[in-house]
């Protein structure tokens, strides 16, 4: 092979470079490791930058009530008792340190009266616990990072001459393989955008900060990005990938134009005071507040209205249920026929706050919908719809240390691409805490990594040679089908048969469509060459979209319940038997294998947060048995 | 289904490139990088073009639209008449790499020129209070997407590849800005540095930054005339003055000054070039230097209330003498070119 490969030597490299990713990189290179950043795009454009609602985190700023036990039961609640519990504690615990540790960085967090971080509410939160920067908290969270890396490079720029000497990072480079030894990881293969050149990293340690799926919807809230390529990489090395039957869609997303179907309209909307509203004006969401809800939320909506000024004596509005619940009711009125004109429903803050408060608490939303569709939103409601937003499965990992389970050794993941934190439904807000709590913890983990390993793992060249073909075949092929017909068709594949609601025949259907689909991805052609070929590297993402497809679809399959982020129209209850079951998809051959596992045990003193009453609703009677015999114990 | 419509698209690579014709069907509501997906999807496979968000908050689609910079993602097609060819080029002020795509790595060198926030030495993480009036004119400046727009359509770099040494950009004084009127950054000496380090005096505020800032920013208004003003301030603050005349120099803030690495460094390989081409009539030409001058705007009168034996220059205090040769427009006739 006479292919060109650029050779790079580090300890830690760090796949992904939004807010998981750089945190992970910051604590690398703060434990003295040599450490590259890869990023699909220009450094400073990930797709946090659209994360807007703010980062969860108990601190208590404005509710002096809120405290880590709180946030861990709302985000077990949230997820339907189906997350980690070690993440989720780890997760609330350290959040609020997470958050200050950003402004000694830098960010500028909007302010309480006497000085302090300011917090909002949002859906599943019982008190205001989100910290934020308007509506654009992820671009602050990516640019204080971003910037705390420039320092840092600035410091060894200081003491060793070079700017890159330490922390680097590799702007619109693309990772299409993880190379390994034995079990080991040794390195990571990929290509630069701008010029289709091959670079090996050769690292013993490599952080996956990928991010999500969504680009396999054509509805999604997601960036091009977004095309599973860390859940993939994880699973061809070895890695095991759990929950991937759920999808968070987000509930409100733009319905027109058809061109901005699918971009996020905030959450923060329906936090300061937005009304969801079906085409004959009425609040529908009062008709969906499911059973084990039913104490959080209001039932008037005299009483929902007071909760926005006295939150301690009122309980919250109903269009601040989770997401996946405002979500499926959205898509009932929709089905139904009460939805709006473009098929949404009617997202309205215009008649509920003065147009100077609306700008000044929503001026992206504001400038979004003025720009995008020429629609004022302090004079006329939003048309919204689901869209998707977030994949709560992932790399399963250890909560301590992020590293992933499976075979393999020396990776690690950390924000979306990792699972078990969100279980079955994440909360929003919490998903910028997560990537700031398990970044750190990934970055640090794999830098303890390195120092451990006798030697270090080699690049085998059969392994290399076999990357650089995968990565060529598209290009070398003439005859194939066209990238975008197959990313359209895998689409349509997923939205209409893996979609919000799910039937067993449906997701059968899918399965058999994804099996024709992989042939024809394995046929792809990419006309043109290697600079700058959007064609070809679609071409390479597509591999991994199709095998991420296929973990959901087959985990929906397996799951019979509804719960959170998977909804079932054949099973529509949550069934507490499906609660203790993890489903973990790895691969054998190129074929997803599925099985089942069971979930790690709540420890006594963190199940003892919740009452008895509420656990009903999720546990198994033997469960539940088990919890009254530690509260006997106890009161002895 | 919509209406075919006439695009003419840059298309090419350092070697070069031309404007090609593309007819392509636009749909009711549609942006123009909805436009350019479509010729990906249906006609042109490998047309280069970045993008992530499509909602206007990543920043990454700029390109340069009928010769205005745009993000293509917030340009939407009702904006043009219904028979009107749209004409998309990429950003002018920086090598192309490919079709739409450009090196935008001049921004990212001078992001890291620009010193970092310097956290105040004796607050713990969460210990920082700050009160809203006051973070929110460096909130302001932290709205920014970095599109670069800005950096492009600035005229001190649009057309003058020989300044981008010398001077950082708006994105870069509003950086300057954000840090300078952030609350408890620890740095002083942000203005000074942007004066002197920056090129923030290339700016002559035609606003044209602020023109095509897709986030609305002030860039102009609210960061560089502020940072400007308060340079001037400081140069004649009698205090600051007075300061000069009874301290040495040594006692001076001397600490906290950055020197002017950038323009150092840009003189430097100005000098190489003349000495290869024998005059170079696009040298940098150094910045004016104001004289010492007391409040009254006039020179000191005598040697005792001046810093210096001999009394000050009237070129200026930091001009050293002989004038070092780059800086000069005569080239000797030995000439360098045959040696």
């Amino acid at each position: 092979m006479t292919t060109r490969i650029e050779r790079h030597h580090y300890d830690v490299v760090v796949i992904g470079a939004g807010g998981a990713g750089l945190r992970a990189a910051i604590e690398a290179r703060l434990a003295g490791k040599k450490t590259a950043i890869i990023s699909k795009s220009l450094f400073g454009k990930a797709h946090t930058v659209m994360a807007e609602g703010g980062a969860a985190a108990a601190m208590g700023n404005v509710n002096s009530r809120d405290n880590w036990m709180v946030h861990y039961r709302d985000t077990m609640r949230g997820g339907k008792f189906l997350n980690n519990f070690r993440m989720a504690e780890l997760h609330a615990k350290e959040a609020p340190s997470r958050i200050w540790e950003l402004e000694t960085y830098g960010a500028l967090f909007d302010r309480t009266k006497d000085g302090k971080i300011s917090q909002r509410n949002f859906g599943g939160h019982e008190y205001p616990r989100l910290a934020h920067v308007g509506d654009r908290t992820g671009l602050e969270l990516i640019r204080t990072l971003q910037q705390k890396i420039v320092s840092l490079q600035q410091e060894d720029k200081a003491a060793t001459g070079s700017y890159d000497s330490r922390i680097r990072v590799f702007a619109e480079t693309t990772i299409t393989e993880l190379l390994l030894d034995g079990d080991k990881v040794a390195g990571a293969f990929g290509y630069y955008r701008e010029t289709g050149e091959f670079v090996l990293f050769e690292a013993p340690a490599v952080v996956l900060a990928t991010g999500g799926v969504g680009r396999s919807y054509k509805v999604t809230s997601n960036s091009w990005e977004y095309t599973g390529d860390g859940h993939a990489l994880a699973l061809r090395a070895g890695a095991t990938l759990i929950n991937m039957e759920f999808l968070q869609f987000h509930p409100t997303g733009m319905v027109w134009p058809p061109s901005v179907k699918g971009i996020l309209v905030t959450e923060s909307v329906r936090g300061d005071g937005g009304v969801l509203k079906n085409s004959t004006g009425k609040r529908f969401m009062f008709e969906y507040v499911p059973d084990v809800f039913r104490k959080q939320y209001a039932e008037t909506e005299e009483e929902a209205d007071r909760w926005y000024t006295d939150p301690d004596n009122n309980r919250r509005p109903p269009e601040l249920l989770p997401r996946d619940e405002v979500a499926r009711a959205i898509n009932n009125e929709v089905k139904e026929g009460r939805g709006s004109p473009s098929g949404g429903v009617f997202l309205d803050v215009s008649t509920r706050l003065p147009a100077e408060e609306i700008k000044k608490r929503l001026p992206s939303m504001h400038h979004q919908f003025k720009e995008l569709a020429g629609v004022d939103i302090t004079r006329e409601p939003m048309e919204v719809g689901p869209t998707c937003h977030y994949v709560m499965g992932g790399v399963e990992v250890d909560p301590d240390t992020a590293a992933a389970s499976g075979t393999v050794q020396g990776l690690f993941a950390a924000g979306e691409v990792s699972g078990g934190m969100h279980g079955s439904n994440r909360l929003g807000g919490n998903s910028l805490s997560d990537l700031l709590v398990f970044g750190k913890r990934a970055g640090e983990h794999a830098s303890s990594y390195t120092d451990v390993l006798a030697t270090r793992p080699r690049v085998s060249q059969a392994d290399l040679d076999a990357a650089v073909a995968t990565a060529l075949a598209p290009l070398e092929r003439n005859d194939g089908e066209n990238p975008y017909t197959l990313q359209q068709d895998l689409q349509a594949v997923m939205g209409d048969l893996v979609g919000i609601i799910r039937r067993k025949g449906e997701l059968e259907e899918s399965l058999v469509r994804l099996a024709e689909l992989r042939e024809r991805v394995s046929k792809v052609s990419a006309a043109g060459g290697r600079r700058y070929n959007p064609g070809w590297h679609l071409a390479l993402d597509l591999r991994n979209m199709l095998v991420v497809s296929e973990c959901t679809a087959k985990a929906a399959l397996e799951r019979e319940e509804s719960r959170g982020g998977h909804t079932r129209e054949d099973f529509p209850a949550m069934r507490p038997e499906w609660r203790q079951v993890n489903l973990v998809c790895s691969l054998d051959g190129d074929k997803v294998r599925l099985e089942h596992k069971p979930l790690p045990r709540m420890r006594p003193e963190l199940i003892k947060l919740f009452d008895r009453a509420e656990l009903a609703k999720y546990l198994t009677d033997e469960e539940l048995a088990e919890y009254d015999a530690l509260a006997e114990e106890a009161a002895k | 289904m919509g209406a075919k419509r006439r695009f003419k698209i840059w298309r090419g690579d350092q070697a070069g490139g031309d404007l090609k014709d593309y007819d392509v069907e636009v749909n009711d509501g549609e942006v123009v990088l909805d436009v350019i997906h479509r010729l990906q999807a249906t006609q042109t496979p490998d047309l280069a073009c970045r993008w992530n968000c499509k909602a206007g908050k990543c920043g990454s689609c700029s390109m340069e639209i009928n010769g205005t910079p745009r993000l293509g993602c917030m340009t939407r097609m009702s904006t043009f008449a219904e028979d009107e060819t749209v004409t998309v080029t990429p950003l002018r002020a920086f090598p192309v790499v490919r079709d739409l795509v450009t090196d935008v790595s001049f921004n990212y060198d001078k992001a890291r020129q620009t010193p970092a926030f310097a956290p105040p030495a004796d607050l713990a993480p969460g210990e920082y209070r700050m009160q809203q009036v006051d973070v929110e004119r460096s909130q302001e400046f932290r709205k920014c997407i970095e599109c670069f727009l800005c950096q492009n359509t600035c005229h001190v770099v649009r057309d003058h590849e020989e300044n981008k040494k010398a001077f950082a950009g708006p994105r870069y004084f509003i950086r300057a800005a954000e840090l300078d009127m952030h609350p408890l950054d620890a740095q002083e000496d942000r203005k000074e540095f942007a004066q002197a380090s920056m090129g923030m005096g290339y700016c002559n505020i035609t606003k044209c930054c602020t023109e095509v800032c897709p986030e609305h920013i002030k860039i102009t208004d609210n960061a560089i005339i502020p940072m400007k003003e308060r340079v001037v301030d400081r140069r004649y603050d009698p205090l600051v003055w007075l300061g000069r005349k009874i301290f040495r120099r040594d006692q001076l803030d001397g600490a906290g000054q950055v020197p002017a690495t950038a323009l150092v460094g840009a003189r430097t390989e100005g000098s190489e070039v003349a000495q290869h081409h024998g005059l170079n009539w696009h040298r940098e030409i150094p910045q004016p230097q104001a004289a010492p001058v007391d409040e009254t705007g006039r020179l000191p009168i005598s040697e005792i209330t001046a810093d210096r034996p001999g009394g000050p220059s009237p070129f200026g205090d930091d001009q050293t003498f002989p004038l070092p040769p780059e800086g000069l427009n005569y080239a000797h006739p030995s000439g360098t070119e045959q040696g």
